[in-house]
């Protein structure tokens, strides 16, 4: 009983515990979703994992499946950032606990009964519970947004703080947190008000399949607008966290952090506004590129950071130990690369598609387009799990050959990947259809090569975290008292301020 | 440059190597194997030619759809086709296809030569049979594309792929290819097709009703047209693993119409069983093998819609409601068309 005790602590009681689950549960319906498409299919391993699950895939139904399982994993990778968070973000032990413990109860109630709901018989009970998990999520958003509410006196910087502040000492990355949190509250709702309308004027679709319908309803649009803004401030989340977690600050933390702020402030009102406002996209364009200059800055200080930091020691370094300095620790190196890859196969793919949209993209079949839409946002979602993968070796520990076979494993299979998939999706621009055979054959395989080495490398990272569980004197126990201890550390502070506080109330009524 | 390149080699050459550095090695030595390996020559369609396989299905029937409401799209609404109409029970043949280039040349409702070829903002020449099409109604329309009246490409004679040969006089449908569908027609060439002999394009709605027929299954209609879910020997398409995929590779090509009839083909690749896949008003084809053109011009956009799936669509492609669009001008190895009256 003290075994299950303890493991059950640890893993619901702590963030790498929580993230440690969140993980699993996404890397679970990876592995058994991801066999009903793309390789799979043709290898037949769908038709056997149908069978052996009894599930129940009726052909009129996949969009809907889709959508939901979007969802499900949406709302677990949600919770992870959440996790990530309320572990970087000051904030009260209480507020951490109960935000935790709601995302947590709210995302696996979705998961259980969302796929039960999509892929086995459709039982509308369990819609309705997926919708509860759902709203358990919303309501976790709104204590992470109270808790982040940047005004209040004690998480104001002292003037000779290095981060981003106001005159009045205001925490310019605590605003941007909280300004991100609030933004996806209120896309949120925007999806749920459009969702609620699910067949009662409106009918499960795929955004994709309505590019060329120039006439969209309301819902339509709403809808459209939801999805983008959603991915979109997942990983301007992402973004903030990466930061915290490498130390972003100084002149560059100054200049970005306003722009962060404002970028999604605007691009928000932009994705949102879609529904009635002709010129949205415009809107959409100015806040990207707000949100992509903080990104950059973050890249550039990271990496300088890197830079110093592996050169220390050195008087003048070369240009050569400079560039093995940046790259000596994959771990610290990818996300800032990730973003700078993610220009190259999602901004870059989809500015080149507005400019040359009636030129070139519009002449090509509805399915090629469609390709490249779906890539792109696949790859934009993939190499945010990448980028949290980092994160999460780094919390894990991992040191030396390990760490550096994680960290560059992941970074240039999944580089292969979706370096592939972009060539995939952009292959009309090149060669023919009757002569497209052999770039369909090799980047489908790089890619299937690339993703699959990537889906590896994150099945022995697991299994080697399941198998420490058993350990008595595991990895987690390490992790779970360090945990405590920080934790024990800032409730005394609390604590400390707390009864300071409240003496300083005793001496004003004393007066 | 000198410095760079003393830096790299500082990094590189002067250090042993480490299990990092093979690791990288080893990834970058296996990436440029696959990417020279991929360079390699793979079958084409257009350049392997297959047996010629008789399917025993006349490509010169038609089918009687009788007036009456259907499921229609992904949500079945009920919709009603107020009128009999006639489908032919297979897609345009190559044969049948060349047989109109010859008959439009001679009775000159064709030409044969450049051909300017115009799409949102871009113009090129191409060479092949054309002829005139009155235009679209213009709105200026935000991505509207104005198709303007003019000569029109109906079908390309020197294009990758195409299985019909013109000598200069006479148009021959390359033998082995004679009953598969014909393919690389535009809509135009399509349209000018069916009008030749009187007929037309099949509507959406038409094509639709036409695929499915009016049954509702658990108050559903049929997802394909043989039935309510798919099997790989049910029609052409990616990963469907015909004999065609063996002789062709993944992407497969083309079968002959009517091929997925029930018999079982004996090749020299092997033999392979179908399933009779006819829809429920005895039509080949309605799924997978080559996506056909319907007739409807939608306003403020001029998309022409193909359904049915091609031999290089992932399955849920061929469910009876989903749909593919290009620009009138548009012609690929794997659309295709019928007719209907």
């Amino acid at each position: 009983m003290q075994f299950m005790k303890t493991r059950f602590n640890y893993l619901f009681g702590s963030t790498k515990g929580l993230t440690l689950i969140a993980i699993a549960v996404v890397s679970l319906i990876t592995a058994i979703f991801g066999t009903l498409s793309g390789p799979m299919v043709e290898w037949g391993i769908r038709d056997v994992v149908v069978r052996l699950l009894k599930m129940e895939l009726i052909p009129a139904a996949r969009e809907g499946r889709i959508i939901m399982l979007y969802h499900t994993i949406a709302m677990t990778i949600v919770a992870i950032e959440v996790y990530f968070i309320t572990e970087l973000v000051p904030m009260k032990r209480h507020e951490q606990t109960m935000i935790n413990a709601t995302i947590t109860v709210g995302y696996l109630i979705s998961v259980v009964f969302g796929m039960a709901f999509a892929y086995w018989g459709r039982n509308f009970a369990f819609h309705g519970l997926f919708l509860l998990g759902q709203s358990l999520v919303f309501f976790a958003g709104i204590l992470l947004a109270v808790a982040l509410v940047p005004w209040k006196k004690e998480y104001r910087l002292p003037a000779d703080s290095l981060l981003a502040r106001t005159k009045s000492g205001l925490d310019l990355e605590r605003v941007a947190f909280f300004v991100m949190a609030v933004s996806t509250l209120l896309s949120a709702a925007f999806g749920a008000v459009s969702g609620s309308y699910w067949s009662n004027g409106h009918e499960t679709f795929l955004a994709e399949d309505l590019i060329r319908n120039p006439f969209k309803t309301y819902l339509q649009k709403a809808i459209i607008g939801h999805l983008h803004i959603m991915l979109t401030l997942i990983a301007i989340a992402i973004t903030l966290i990466v930061g915290r977690w490498l130390n972003f600050k100084g002149i560059l933390h100054r200049i970005a952090m306003p722009l962060m702020i404002s970028g999604t402030v605007i691009i928000t009102a932009g994705a949102l506004s879609v529904v009635w406002v002709e010129a949205a996209h415009t809107i959409i364009y100015v806040g990207s590129v707000f949100v992509m200059l903080s990104a950059l800055f973050f890249v550039i200080y990271s990496w300088g950071m890197l830079i110093r930091e592996g050169t220390a020691g050195i008087e003048k370094p070369t240009f050569g130990q400079k560039i093995k300095a940046l790259l000596r620790d994959p771990i610290k190196f990818g996300p800032g690369w990730q973003m700078v890859f993610m220009n190259f196969t999602v901004s870059g793919v989809g500015i080149f598609m507005a400019v040359k949209l009636t030129e070139i993209f519009r002449v090509w079949p509805h399915r090629e387009e469609r390709i490249i839409l779906t890539g792109h946002w696949h790859i934009l979602a993939s190499l945010i799990a990448t980028i949290i993968l980092f994160y999460i070796a780094d919390l894990s520990g991992l040191k030396g050959k390990i760490r550096k076979w994680f960290g560059w494993t992941i970074i240039i299979m999944s580089n292969i990947a979706f370096a592939s998939v972009t060539i995939f999706s952009m292959k009309r621009l090149f060669v023919t259809e009757a002569e497209q055979q052999n770039v369909v054959n090799w980047t489908m395989l790089l890619t299937d090569i690339g993703l699959a080495t990537v889906l590896l490398v994150l099945a022995i990272f697991m299994v080697w975290r399941l198998l420490d569980l058993f350990k008595a004197k595991g990895w987690w126990t390490q992790e779970y008292k360090s945990e405590i201890k920080r934790s024990a550390e800032i409730e005394i502070e609390e604590q400390k301020r707390k009864l300071k506080e409240l003496e300083e109330t005793l001496k004003e009524v004393e007066k | 440059m000198k410095r760079i390149i003393m830096s790299l080699r500082a990094v590189f050459a002067k250090q042993p190597p480490s299990s990092n550095g093979r690791f990288l090695r080893a990834i970058a030595l296996a990436t440029t194997l696959i990417l020279i390996a991929s360079c390699a020559p793979a079958p084409s369609v257009a350049a392997i030619t297959p047996p010629y396989i008789d399917t025993g299905i006349d490509h010169e029937s038609w089918a009687l759809i009788p007036a009456g409401s259907f499921p229609y799209g992904q949500h079945d609404h009920i919709t009603d086709v107020d009128y009999d109409y006639e489908m032919m029970v297979t897609p345009v043949t190559n044969e049948q296809f060349g047989r109109f280039l010859n008959e439009a040349l001679a009775a000159g409702a064709i030409r044969v030569g450049e051909v300017e070829v115009e799409t949102g903002e871009q113009v090129w020449v191409e060479v092949g049979a054309h002829g005139f099409y009155p235009g679209d109604p213009y709105d200026g329309y935000k991505h509207e594309e104005e198709i303007k009246p003019g000569d029109k490409l109906f079908f390309p004679t020197e294009a990758d792929g195409v299985r019909i040969t013109f000598d200069g006089q006479i148009f021959r449908a390359i033998h082995e290819y004679s009953n598969h569908p014909a393919t690389m027609v535009t809509w135009f060439g399509a349209k000018a097709y069916c009008e030749f002999y009187g007929w037309r394009l099949p509507s959406e709605i038409e094509w639709e009703k036409a695929a499915r027929g009016t049954e509702l299954v658990d108050g559903r209609g049929l997802a394909f047209p043989w039935g309510t879910h798919i099997e790989r020997n049910n029609a052409n398409y990616y990963s469907s693993f015909d004999l065609f995929v063996k002789m062709f590779g993944k992407l497969g090509n083309t079968t002959p119409i009517g091929f997925y009839n029930g018999k079982t083909y004996t090749l020299a690749e092997g033999s392979y069983t179908t399933l009779d896949s006819a829809s429920p008003y005895g039509l080949y084809d309605m799924a997978g093998n080559v996506w056909q053109w319907t007739g409807d011009d939608y306003p403020k956009q001029h998309y022409r819609h193909m359904r049915g799936g091609s031999f290089y669509s992932y399955e849920v492609d061929l469910r009876v409601w989903k749909f593919n669009s290009a620009g009138p001008q548009h012609y690929s190895p794997q659309v295709g068309f019928r007719c209907a009256r």
